[in-house]
């Protein structure tokens, strides 16, 4: 019972390790794994109002769904809300 | 009784010293929209002396329009590039200002935007926002973008805010009151927004480049 319950916490460790995380507009989010067109619409963006730096560069709107975020990745979502 | 150009400088020099006077001067800006955030940064530039302002939008001046932007009663009616033109020459009559009454898109942008060092967005609809910087930031690399999102409402103007998203995108608002929300736009509030992305401007061309 005692090796099976290290055992379990060694894995977590490991899995703690190896981090499936992405720093969206500063806040670490579990979210690697998805495309970034699969984030917005998960997190209730809506794609047409916003621009996304991806590790401090834009990314075209052409290139949300096939850009899968990584372990690590920093973005910043800006959403465009309306008045001028 | 109308200043000679040089006592025009003289005075912009004593205020703002003369390093900072001609990082100022010698500055080509474009406002991409005319309406509360435009006119009022426009405003603010052509007071500051920036040497050059690019002032693009469509639409005519509308009643509805004076309680938040820089126009008058007798100015209803003309383009807002004429009427802004016009008042900003009133206001510094040595600003040079190159009018385009167009809407701006993704066809003419490039061209019309050629020639700035910094472009304000300052449109109304938030998709024309989103458009306007995924443009510049994609085509246009070499140039700053400084866009607002978020003043409509009576919420507090401490909540209005510049955010520096990367090297060259700054945006300014409070990045959520929207102006479909009850309370529409409040001069008061849409001003302070554009005196952040004016600000903002005026820091870039110092070379302060942290918010």
């Amino acid at each position: 019972m005692e090796v099976t319950k290290s055992v379990a916490s060694f894995f977590l460790c490991n899995s703690l390790e190896v981090k499936t995380v992405v720093k969206v507009n500063g806040k670490q989010q579990d979210i690697a794994g998805k495309s970034v067109a699969e984030y917005l619409i998960s997190a209730d963006y809506d794609i047409k109002r916003v621009a996304v730096e991806l590790n401090g560069d834009i990314l075209p709107k052409t290139k949300y769904e096939e850009t899968i975020l990584k372990n690590g990745d920093s973005a910043e979502v800006v959403s465009f809300v309306g008045g001028g | 009784m109308m200043p000679t150009k040089k006592e025009w400088i003289k005075a912009l020099k004593e205020r703002h010293g003369t390093k900072l006077h001609h990082k100022i001067s010698e500055a080509t800006v474009a406002v991409c929209g005319l309406g509360g955030l435009g006119s009022n940064i426009a405003t603010a530039l052509s007071r500051a002396g920036v040497g050059k302002l690019i002032l693009i939008d469509f639409d005519k001046v509308d009643i509805t329009n004076i309680h938040r932007q820089q126009y008058k009663v007798r100015q209803i009616g003309m383009f807002k590039t004429d009427a802004l033109q016009e008042n900003l020459n009133e206001i510094n009559p040595y600003i040079e200002t190159e009018v385009h009454t167009t809407c701006l898109d993704e066809n003419n942008a490039a061209g019309l935007l050629a020639g700035a060092d910094i472009i304000c967005e300052a449109f109304d609809n938030a998709e024309a926002k989103a458009n306007l910087v995924n443009f510049v930031l994609e085509k246009m690399p070499d140039k700053y973008i400084v866009a607002a999102s978020g003043m409509a409402g009576i919420g507090s103007g401490n909540e209005i805010k510049t955010r520096k998203i990367s090297k060259k995108f700054y945006v300014c608002g409070d990045e959520k009151s929207d102006v479909t929300d009850e309370v529409g736009l409040i001069a008061s509030r849409v001003m302070i927004c554009a005196a952040h992305q004016a600000h903002t401007v005026l820091r870039i061309l110092a070379k302060e480049f942290e918010v």
